[in-house]
């Protein structure tokens, strides 16, 4: 099968694929033969870590993944539960870190539009995204320009294929100099019996193409650039970078959902990482089929392209579908009514084999399962970071006490990682589809429920992505707890019961026994914290080589969490919405600094152990929000995150549009009053309510401890101590917001001064 | 019927049905641009936002010469009412049927937000509801919503009362501050001379329910219901 105008295969050919000799043999002994050079590149990228999960998935398939909800586990594009009426919601979160650091604006772009094919080729109307981006510092002019290109990105590809971009994070720290990450998220609505899958079944059955033509771009985008560290070569690689075409995708999103609709369809998958060969391996490898392929046919965007970069091409905006036999002509001409391009490229078999043909000639014919099923699982080496133990030490005593609290306020306020976002998410739609409800700037997002039809239901689904990275770097278990907690607890603040969770694992090079034990510990953290909330992780996606010349991110498990609310109108919101309300606290304040935004801001130390998570409490919490919001006890709802109780007051008084409510707040904590204000204990929210004392009463019944701390109204935040009557922090809440709001902007206008 | 025209890359034409069917209760449909012709019950011709043709080239460019717009002018030569939202503004620039441009936000970047709106003539079929002096707040979304005409043309414009809403700050003052994509003269929204077809930078759609962007986008589409009777639901 070797052909003279391609290069010989052997072991250093493949080495250069990045396969191991142990896999060579392996696909030697598989084929009976060497492979030809479109079968090696088939292996190679079925066979990297991005495609294979071959270093993640012994630990994956621990996590709990069933629940009463769950109506799709991990193993497809993406997740499923059921929301009632009839109807699931899919959602799924994925990174494009590498592409994204690369070439900001494609990468990101593609980021979108690689996550929206993931939830409509299950059927779903994709109708949320969310995004989690993270860069190095701003002071540098190269983050500056990443996170503009980033944003452009992910604006200019989920903007004009009408998806409302609702919420998401945008943090900064030195570890993500050499590693940025971008990580996507998308949640879609789909009637219930209505969910497509992957899966190539019924002898006969075409196999269709339909979408962008097939060009140059992005081959090798999965072994050669997601599965590998950067180094000083790192910008020779940018022709990796796949280029996005959001009218296309907006027009397939059209025509597949159009399709669904009908019965032609039997099923249907993007061509997303590794394109034509991961699309077509694992549709032919759920159904246990096989598929024969002309790639003759294949639609192409350049001229003489051979069959190793057509199976490998990751052009954008591709899906594969099988059809009905007989019923070819329907499909395409759906396609063609939307000015896609359509075309049958193969047909089903039962010969649990892959064959493609090209000018007449077999160039690929590989056994199914072996590839896709039972491609290498590695029990890569762990080891706790000799480092690890010395930065969980702090001396809390020995940390100079904050001598300026009011001061240590505005500044935490006007930093990166907690000033207002509105720079990003301006550039954003956030209201297409007219369902967002709480838009970008809460605790969680919020989207009513339409039906397929245009039909509005009294159902609401909240979502929120979250991690604290740096706690997950002191104690990768515990941080991902918290994690986990956090995006749960973001959900309850609006009402809303959470139902599931998907997450985007975003670590260093897995080859390194540290970065291993870290991942270990992380996904752990994420099976404990799930099964404790109720929230199983029903999608997921794992993102290794986040490393530049051998310095690793810290480790970024970043967690999506959606929630369901029965009756949308009836919600919280996260600011406070008028004077003359009673503030409640909901959970303890303890003696917890270490690991906090004010020691690193403040004393420039990232240390100690972080806060402590109690997941049976943190589950009575979210019941207590979704009952004191539903009966209407709860008026507002604010999490406690980074930054502390001060922060999070303080956002309440100006995070609602076009309103500032001031609060008056006593707190009684015998401990440092720095601690009081910033120490990041998990597990706290901040409520107001008419009826302080029903709401009380509610806690005791759910066993949260709360506690009365002041009232809304006026125009000043005042903190004060309850035990000595002090003032220790007092400001107008607008001087407090217009510092919040101008921070962002102000350091990006540096830029365009400079 | 109140027909929603539906290009490829029309993003805002399920909601606008929506607002029209759900909210405000009278028959509308999505009309594909690849139609000859209108539906002949139709009352009411609305375009809504997105990116026709992905607004690769310049916005609106592609879509005036769907099949459906030349069908658009012989309804608004008869006097029928038509009006335009976001990229509909920018098609119905395009195709003639209102004067100036839309290009690139001053700032160069898209925006989201909600703006005022100051209604500086409140005339039938789209404003009546309003009174002049009104202050309305409707979502925009939008990166090319500068409008933009020749001098003598914004005189003319501006002399024919043509200029029906202005990008205002809450108490209704129109100052630089609150236009927020570089329009002249802060014009949001301007109708034709006979004033049967008007286009909006703001989203109408968008405001029609209290919880979700507020209910005074209802001012522009209950008026133009209120205009040409809508009890054909």
């Amino acid at each position: 099968m070797s052909r003279p105008d391609e290069p010989a295969v052997d072991l250093a050919l493949a080495r250069a694929h990045g396969l191991t000799d142990d896999e060579y043999a392996k696909i030697e002994q598989i084929l009976g033969r060497v492979p030809s050079f479109s079968e090696l590149g088939v292996f190679s990228v079925m066979w990297a870590e991005h495609c294979s999960y071959k270093s993640s998935r012994r630990y994956l398939r621990e996590l709990p993944s069933t629940g009463e909800h769950v109506l799709q586990g991990p193993g497809e594009n993406a997740g499923a539960v059921a929301i009632g009426d009839g109807l699931a919601a899919i959602f799924k979160i994925e990174s494009h870190n590498h592409p994204s650091f690369i070439e900001p604006r494609q990468g990101a772009a593609t980021g979108v539009g690689g996550i929206l094919r993931d939830i409509f080729t299950m059927g779903a109307r994709p109708v949320a995204s969310l995004d989690s981006i993270r860069f190095g510092p701003l002071d540098d002019p190269l983050h500056r320009r990443l996170l503009e290109g980033v944003v452009e990105g992910i604006g200019g590809y989920g903007n004009p294929v009408g998806v409302p971009t609702v919420g998401g994070e945008t943090t900064f720290h030195p570890c993500y100099r050499g590693n940025i990450l971008v990580n996507a998220f998308n949640c879609g609505i789909v009637e219930a019996d209505r969910i497509f899958l992957g899966t190539a079944s019924g002898v006969g059955n075409p196999v269709i193409y339909a979408g962008s033509k097939t060009g140059r771009d992005g081959i090798h985008g999965a072994s050669l650039l997601a599965s590998a560290e950067f180094d000083a070569e790192t910008d020779a690689k940018r022709p990796t970078v796949q280029v996005g075409d959001p009218f296309t995708e907006k027009c397939l999103i059209e025509a597949c959902l159009e399709l669904m609709r009908g019965d032609a369809i039997v099923g249907i998958q993007d061509m997303g990482a590794a394109g034509l060969t991961c699309s077509s391996f694992e549709m032919a490898d759920r159904a246990g089929s096989g598929i024969e392929m002309e790639l003759d046919r294949v639609p192409q965007r350049a001229d003489d392209m051979t069959p190793y970069e057509m199976l490998l091409s990751e052009s954008q905006e591709r899906m594969l579908l099988v059809a009905e036999r007989g019923r070819e002509d329907e499909v395409t001409a759906v396609f063609a009514r939307w000015g896609l391009d359509a075309v049958v490229v193969g047909r089903v078999t039962d010969s649990g084999r892959m064959c493609v043909r090209w000018h007449g000639e077999t160039v690929v014919d590989i056994p199914v399962a072996p590839v896709s099923g039972s491609a290498p699982v590695l029990d890569r080496p762990v080891c706790e970071p000799a480092a690890l133990r010395e930065r969980q030490k702090l001396d809390l005593a020995s940390v100079v006490p904050e001598e300026d609290l009011a001061g240590a306020l505005e500044a935490l306020l006007d930093s990166p990682n907690l000033c207002s976002k509105q720079w990003v998410y301006r550039q954003y739609d956030q209201r297409v589809q007219g369902n967002t409800v709480i838009a970008p700037g809460g605790d969680a997002a919020l989207v009513r429920v339409k039906r397929e039809d245009g039909t509005a239901t009294r159902k609401g689904l909240a979502m929120s992505v979250d991690c604290n990275p740096r706690f997950c770097w002191l104690d990768p278990y515990q941080g991902t707890l918290a994690a986990v907690a956090e995006a749960a607890r973001n959900v309850a603040c609006t009402g809303a019961r959470p139902l599931a969770t998907t997450n985007c694992l975003n670590f260093g090079n897995p080859e390194k026994p540290e970065i291993m034990w870290e991942f270990a510990e992380a996904v752990r953290g994420l099976g404990d914290a799930a099964e404790a909330l109720g929230v199983p992780v029903i999608s997921g996606n794992v993102s290794f080589y986040n490393e530049t010349l051998g310095t690793a991110i810290f480790p970024t498990p970043t967690i999506a969490i959606v929630g369901l609310i029965d009756d949308w109108q009836r919600h919280a919101v996260a600011h406070f919405p008028r004077p003359g309300l009673a503030l409640v606290l909901l959970g303890e304040t303890r003696e917890e600094l270490a690991g906090s935004e004010w020691l690193a801001l403040r004393r420039g130390l990232e240390a100690g152990m972080p806060p402590r998570v109690d997941l049976e409490h943190e589950a009575r919490l979210h019941e207590l929000l979704a009952r004191g919001v539903a009966s209407g006890t709860i008026v507002s709802a604010h999490d406690v995150a980074d930054g502390g109780l001060a922060v999070a007051l303080a956002e309440c008084c100006f995070m609602g549009r076009d309103l500032l409510v001031g609060a008056r707040v006593e707190l009684d904590e015998p401990f440092r009053p720095d601690a009081v204000l910033f120490g990041e204990s998990t597990g706290r929210v901040i409520a107001t309510t008419e009826d302080a004392d029903a709401l009380l009463a509610l806690a005791v019944e759910r066993g949260v401890p709360a506690a009365v701390i002041g009232e809304t109204g006026g125009e000043v935040l005042r903190i004060a101590s309850s035990r000595t009557g002090e003032s220790w922090i007092e400001r107008p809440v607008g001087a407090l917001r217009s510092l919040w709001e101008r921070a962002l902007p102000r350091r990006l206008a540096a830029e365009e001064a400079a | 019927m109140f027909a929603v025209l539906r290009f490829p890359g029309s993003l805002d034409d399920r909601d606008m049905v929506f607002a029209l069917k759900s909210i405000l209760g009278v028959e509308a449909r999505l009309v594909w641009h690849q139609d000859d012709r209108l539906p002949p019950e139709t009352r009411a011709v609305l375009l809504p936002g997105g990116f026709s043709y992905g607004d690769y080239l310049r916005c609106g460019a592609m879509a005036r010469f769907s099949p459906i717009v030349a069908d658009l002018k012989r309804f608004a030569d008869r006097g029928g009412p038509v009006l335009g939202t976001c990229n509909g503004f920018q098609i119905l620039c395009e195709a003639g049927l209102l004067p100036g441009v839309l290009v690139r936000n001053h700032h160069l970047h898209f925006v989201c937000d909600l703006a005022h709106l100051r209604v500086e003539r409140a005339a039938a079929p789209f404003l009546a509801r309003a009174r002049a002096g009104d202050v309305l707040r409707i979502p925009i979304k939008h990166g090319e919503g500068a409008y933009t005409l020749a001098p003598d043309q914004l005189a003319e414009l501006e002399a024919g009362g043509q200029v029906v809403l202005r990008y205002c700050d809450a108490e209704g003052r129109v100052v630089s501050e609150a236009n927020p994509n570089g329009s002249v003269g802060n014009i949001a929204g301007i109708t034709n001379p006979a004033g049967n077809v008007i286009g909006l930078m703001p989203h109408p759609e968008h405001a029609v329910e209290p919880a979700i962007g507020g209910t005074d986008g209802l001012v522009l589409l209950g008026s133009l219901v209120d205009a040409v009777g809508g009890g054909d639901a």
